[in-house]
């Protein structure tokens, strides 16, 4: 019997987990992909917002805001990159100035702070690629960049080594109401908890549902994106956003950590929420965004640049607000829920405030020896010629160059897999390490890095997989 | 008869029909737009032939599978059998490339022999 | 800081060619750096025949036809490092390398030759709409798994793209037990060679779809199925024209990029049609004394000609390490231009003090033509011309120049190359 079940093991349940480690607590995530962040967390754009954009007075502009700061806090103390690069809005017509005045005023209702509109010039000052259609365009210093898979690794391999359990590729079907609390049957078994944190995005609808008669409902809301090689530059200086539409925050053109740039996300409702491929049309839209100078890009894009593309989705409730909360009708059953955009950046906040709400209602005893840091990953590429050799001396396996497009070495995928939460998949090593993430798109070191797999979990190389259940990569042997 | 072929000779790649007369002999040969399509037609109706490409299993090598290939062409038609003597083989290291792995495989009187060279890892 | 007169980087067929040729020039103190556990690069897993026609006069099998380099190499005890990646070329060609054992090296290197080799264009460069599942490889990546590894990367396969290596690994697939559905190819003729559609697809019974691509992958975890749809001339899929195939696998071969971004690091300029760096009649770069070859320069057809145009860079870099005192300031150089037809000339510069009495051009025709003319035109005046039954894009051409066409009066400026009338 745990104290409490978190249901899903993206951005959102890994935050609640690292959080709720902080108390003394019997705790699990329960999680249906293979590894953390294998959901709506997955795809995303990575941006630090600043939490101008929300409603003043909404739970997502406070957690946003306060997300925001404990972004940067959370990136020290766990050791992830994050770069407060700052964000552009940038208004394209003279008719829409209204509206960037109105996001100011957001800001500023908001608490978000050192927001300024810059004239034209000034813009394009500062970012001489952005379109020469600028009018005019919001400045705000907090905004920033991060890695999405970097803060649900680091916060959760923080909550396990905090105590927190992770049971992957296991699957919530349905949720009892017990005596003592809940009975969750899962594909795995069952599992009996006292108390459940519902942080299953694009399902935690569902799994709400089925404790409380006050319905929410989800929709999935589909994003794709075209990214660029490294090799094209960041383009620009900041992360630039389109000033904002119903559908969402508009089509970004913007660049990640990695620095790679990249065009999306586009916003499709659909019915399935599994319905996480790329379409043509889609495709075609974002492409002819790179070509013309009708988006953000002052000079069209190389499309021969292009290293991948891809879908994943935003968990839209229908009122657009974050619920952080104890069921009113179901107790001891708190929803992280509705977590959409700005939902990364708010991620930390989120953990923060509902692990207070949990450790209120349970009346949890902080732990003395909470462990508050956490080591993140080499990232070799980065390092000096010095470090770079002391590293080989100390293990010869960072001499081992595996993934040549982004410079991933032996060592850092073997350490990628026998982390507190290891990766098991060729994804979730792609995830930590970024081997296979060039602009070959792992096209050489898919079999060595299988190898790695294969030996580091001592498992046979027709077990490995890319992500989890039944995506195997191989069907057998030659000549069996 | 009619059997018709195409040539590999170059990227045209003619359709080259050879005519066969009552009694089996090649009667005429059309289609073609050179000398070589001919030979070639000629050679592929009455005795199509490949040199089969494989690998097999090493054992105690520094790789652990082994290129190998017919030392010539065998007929068309004992392309899968050969195949299927090929499955069970597993070889030793050290291997030098012209080692035969596989003596006048299925009584074709060609043997199958080692294209890489491997050492003892 | 080690010291080498000339350092090869990449030990496949052009980088033995060209420490070969460098060798027998003269030049003593040659480095070759590779990255594999062996040398002899791609032909490692190209186990199927038909290399070395041209070089030496009978069909070998990739492994064999890297093996006479390498026993060549061995015999003129020219120097090599395995298990070693060249991470970085600096302005003054100091050459960094890493590997497990002596961890990071600088190599000063009076001469460079680049043979890097190229990589093969990835699903996400097509922007091919779908799920992606396990299960989509490049078809050399399929190579090495099935042909170095021993393991099958599926049992019922799609083949996107007619290039030779899909081509080849529809037969290997095949040969192992796969069943190879369809081979779909956005062109409305094949990149790959006649020879290789013949035996590897009709021998097999395999359908070649021309004007046909992938429009959807499905399946979540694996792949389960592609549909394949036709494409009109703008190379548009036409809508109802899909089909689809159930299969766990697609193997993409769709084209080979010449992977120079080491090149890059020392900012040679690099030619926007080929991807590799524009040479002059050394194959030398526009960084001086960086030489390059093979497929980092152009993605050739067939090996024979990697090795004979490193032979010739080899000799070239040798040259250059011998002679760089009397180099001459500033050289005249004859600009080669690709006119209509044709994709592109290796080498793109001519200096004509430098130019043996003949120089073998390359390029690419655009499209196929039949009963085609190439004529070559020295500042408009017509110097030589070729005529073929067929000209493909698929495969390499070349015309040989000859100097004393080109000093006549006060000397040539511009040479085009251009396809005349069907």
């Amino acid at each position: 019997m745990y104290d409490l079940v978190i249901i899903g093991a993206g951005v959102t349940g890994c935050c609640i987990a690292r959080e709720i480690s902080r108390y003394k607590i019997n705790a699990c995530v329960i999680e249906k992909g293979d590894d953390v962040a294998s959901g709506t967390s997955k795809a995303n754009t990575g941006v630090i917002h600043t939490g101008l954009e929300a409603d003043p007075g909404s739970l997502m502009a406070k957690l946003c805001v306060r997300g925001n700061e404990l972004m940067y806090e959370w990136a020290k103390e766990l050791d992830f990159p994050a770069e407060k690069n700052g964000k552009l809005i940038v208004c394209t017509h003279e008719d829409d100035l209204p509206l960037l005045d109105k996001q100011l005023e957001n800001a500023i209702a908001n608490g978000v702070p050192d927001c300024e509109i810059l004239d034209r010039e000034e813009v394009l000052r500062r970012e001489p690629n952005l379109t020469e259609r600028t009018v005019a365009a919001l400045w705000a210093p907090t905004g920033g960049i991060v890695c999405p898979f970097n803060v649900a690794v680091a916060a959760g391999e923080n909550a396990c080594v905090n105590g927190v359990e992770f049971r992957f590729e296991t699957e919530a079907d349905s949720i009892e109401k017990t005596e003592y609390g809940y009975l969750i049957h899962t594909n795995k078994g069952d599992i009996e908890t006292k108390a459940i944190a519902n942080a299953a995005g694009l399902y935690a609808d569902k799994f709400h549902n089925m404790v409380s008669e006050n319905k929410i409902h989800i929709t999935a809301r589909k994003g794709e994106y075209i990214f660029f090689d490294k090799s094209i530059g960041t383009v620009f200086n900041t992360t630039v956003v389109p000033l904002p539409g119903k559908m969402g925050k508009g089509i970004a053109a913007s660049y990640t950590i990695n620095g790679n740039f990249f065009i999306g996300p586009t916003a499709t409702d659909v019915e399935d929420k599994e319905e996480l491929n790329t379409t043509e049309p889609i495709l075609e839209k974002l492409k002819a965004m790179a070509l013309s100078n009708q988006h953000l890009t002052k000079n069209p894009l190389p499309l021969n640049k292009v290293i991948t593309s891809f879908a994943g989705a935003r968990a839209h409730e229908d009122h657009h607000e974050f619920i952080v909360e104890e069921l009113s009708d179901a107790p001891y059953f708190f929803d992280a829920a509705g977590i959409e955009s700005p939902g990364l950046t708010s991620s930390p906040a989120i953990g923060e405030m509902l692990s207070g709400i949990i450790a209120d209602k349970m009346k949890l005893q902080k732990k003395e020896n909470f462990i508050a840091k956490r080591k993140g990953f080499v990232k070799f590429d980065a390092l000096s010629d010095e470090e770079k050799e002391k590293l080989i001396k100390e293990n010869p396996l960072y001499g081992n160059i595996v993934c040549r497009c982004e410079m991933v070495t032996e060592a850092q995928i073997v350490d990628a897999i026998n982390r507190p939460i290891k990766a098991t998949s060729l994804d979730a090593v792609k995830r930590r390490v970024r081997a296979g993430m060039g602009r070959c798109q792992g096209g050489f070191c898919t079999p060595k890095t299988m190898e790695i797999i294969s030996r580091e979990l001592g498992i046979d190389m027709t077990e490995v997989t890319k992500k989890g259940g039944k995506s195997k990569l191989l069907t057998g042997r030659v000549k069996e | 008869m009619d059997k018709t072929v195409t040539c590999i000779g170059c990227p045209l790649g003619c359709a080259v029909t050879v005519t066969f007369s009552q009694d089996g002999t090649i009667s005429k040969i059309t289609g073609n737009t050179c000398k070589r399509g001919e030979d070639y037609a000629r050679k592929e109706v009455t005795n199509p032939a490949r040199v089969v490409t494989s690998i097999v299993r090493v054992k105690g090598g520094d790789i652990s599978m082994l290129s190998v290939k017919t030392a010539s062409d065998i007929p068309k038609d004992k392309i899968f059998d050969c195949m299927e003597k090929l499955r069970s083989i597993t070889v030793e290291a050290p291997v030098h490339i012209g080692d035969v792995i596989l003596k006048d495989v299925c009584s074709t009187g060609i043997d199958v022999i080692a294209t890489k060279e491997i050492v003892v890892k | 800081m080690d010291n080498y007169k000339i350092v090869v980087i990449g030990g496949g067929p052009a980088g033995l060619a060209a420490a070969l040729s460098a060798k027998r020039a003269g030049v003593d103190e040659i480095l070759i750096v590779e990255r594999d556990c062996r040398l002899g690069g791609i032909l490692n897993q190209c186990i199927h025949n038909g290399f070395g026609l041209h070089t030496f006069k009978e069909e070998l099998t990739g492994p064999e036809y890297a093996q006479r380099f390498i026993n060549q190499v061995k015999e003129e005890k020219i120097e090599y490092w395995l298990n070693t990646m060249t991470i970085d070329i600096s302005e003054d060609k100091v050459v960094t390398t890493i590997n497990s054992r002596e961890g990071l090296r600088h190599i000063k290197a009076e001469a460079i030759v680049l043979a890097m080799g190229c990589r093969e264009r990835p699903r996400g460069a097509l922007n091919i709409p779908g799920y992606r599942p396990a299960g989509i490889y490049n078809a050399g990546t399929a190579q090495r798994l099935v042909n170095i590894e021993g393991y099958m990367p599926g049992r019922e396969v799609v083949i996107l793209g007619s290039g030779d290596i899909g081509l080849i690994m529809a037969r290997r697939m095949t040969l192992e037990g796969a069943k190879v559905k369809v081979v779909a190819e956005i062109m409305p003729h094949s990149g790959g060679l006649k020879r290789n559609i013949v035996q590897c697809l009709d021998d097999y019974g395999i359908p070649l779809k021309l004007s046909h691509t992938v429009v959807d992958i499905k399946g979540r975890e694996r792949v389960e199925a592609v549909t394949i749809a036709e494409v009109d001339e703008k190379l548009k899929p036409i809508p109802g024209t899909e089909e689809t195939y159930t299969c766990d696998t697609l193997l993409l071969s769709v084209g080979l990029i010449p992977e120079n971004e080491l090149s890059e690091k020392i900012q040679v300029k690099l030619d926007e049609k080929t991807n590799g760096p524009e040479v002059n009649e050394s194959f030398e770069t526009s960084k001086e004394g960086v030489f390059a070859c093979g497929n980092v320069l152009h993605v050739h057809d067939l090996v024979d000609f990697v090795s004979q145009e490193a032979e010739t860079a080899g000799s070239c870099a040798a040259e250059y390490v011998k002679q760089k005192a009397d180099k001459k300031e500033k050289e005249e150089m004859i600009i080669l231009t690709a006119g209509e037809g044709i994709t592109y000339t290796v080498p793109k510069y001519i200096r004509i003090e430098r130019m043996k009495d003949t120089l073998k051009v390359r390029f690419r025709v655009r499209q196929i033509y039949k009963e085609g003319t190439i004529g070559v035109y020295a500042d408009g005046e017509k110097i030589a011309s070729r005529k073929k039954r067929i000209f493909a894009p698929g495969e390499m051409e070349e015309v040989i120049l000859k100097k004393k066409d080109l000093v006549k009066g006060n000397g040539v400026s511009q040479i085009k190359i251009q396809m005349e009338g069907e």
